[in-house]
């Protein structure tokens, strides 16, 4: 499944990686613990998170995600929004819940990666 | 005996969430301009940020030292901070001592060292409570995930 059609299906906002929104992604790994990203990840999912300080993106960074996604409508601050422009990482946020956003998108056939 | 090519030594300051990661970020970059294998730069950066982390939320200061040779990459991250009492308990998953601040900054869930040592290929802690924790680990270079 694409960005753009994630966009689309979770009425999202893009907040940085406009131009990235082609990245098919095929698996999701959705936490608000940091650790649990690391230890789950295996590198181009989407990470799904309610976090939104600057750890969120130097974990994604780290972890090597294809893109972040912020639930419950939260927006990270503008310097967070500017570091993960400066990483190349695609950011999307929606004001779905976790629970909602998670269901949609395993109907949609993504899949964890737990 | 294997060659050092590469040692280099960051500061890091203790309780300075803004700063937390930037080191292993540097690492990061760092490696992936030397032509390191994906993988192996991947459960690297997971241990050095982790310790990273570790680091900014127990420790009053350390230094975290990158040391790169022909064979493997090797992390020393060195604090003066609490000490771990118990180490075995510390590694077990779950296990966690962290406050509520760093649990709201997203850590403190009982996983960092274990990530570290499952991303290690050697792994070792030395602690003296009420003085520091030293952390030694190594990813070799030869390992494709």
């Amino acid at each position: 499944m694409t960005l753009s059609e994630i966009r689309d299906l979770l009425e999202c906002k893009v907040l940085s990686g406009e131009d990235d929104l082609s990245i098919d992604v095929q698996q999701v790994v959705a936490s608000d613990a940091m650790s649990e990203i690391l230890a789950f990840a295996m590198s181009k999912e989407l990470m799904i998170t309610g976090l939104t300080n600057i750890l969120s993106i130097r974990t994604a960074d780290i972890a090597g995600v294809a893109a972040v996604l912020y639930c419950r409508g939260k927006s990270p601050e503008k310097k967070v929004i500017e570091f993960a422009r400066s990483k190349g990482i695609p950011m999307l946020v929606t004001k779905m819940g976790m629970f909602e956003i998670c269901g949609l998108l395993y109907s949609r056939g993504l899949k964890g990666v737990s | 005996m294997a060659e050092e090519l590469l040692r280099e030594r960051f500061e890091i300051q203790g309780r300075n969430f803004d700063k937390a990661g930037e080191v292993s970020g540097e690492i990061k970059v760092i490696l992936r301009d030397l032509g390191l294998d994906a993988g192996c730069i991947r459960r690297l950066v997971i241990v050095s940020y982790e310790g990273e982390m570790n680091l900014v939320m127990y420790a009053d200061r350390g230094a975290l030292t990158l040391i790169l040779t022909d064979e493997d990459v090797g992390l020393e991250i060195v604090d003066e901070g609490p000490g771990i009492p118990d180490i075995d308990l510390a590694l077990q998953e779950g296990y966690s001592t962290a406050s509520d601040e760093m649990r709201e900054l997203g850590f403190g869930f009982g996983m960092g060292l274990p990530n570290m040592r499952k991303n290690s290929d050697e792994f070792r802690i030395e602690s003296e409570v009420g003085r520091g924790t030293s952390v030694f680990a190594k990813v070799r270079l030869n390992r494709h995930d």
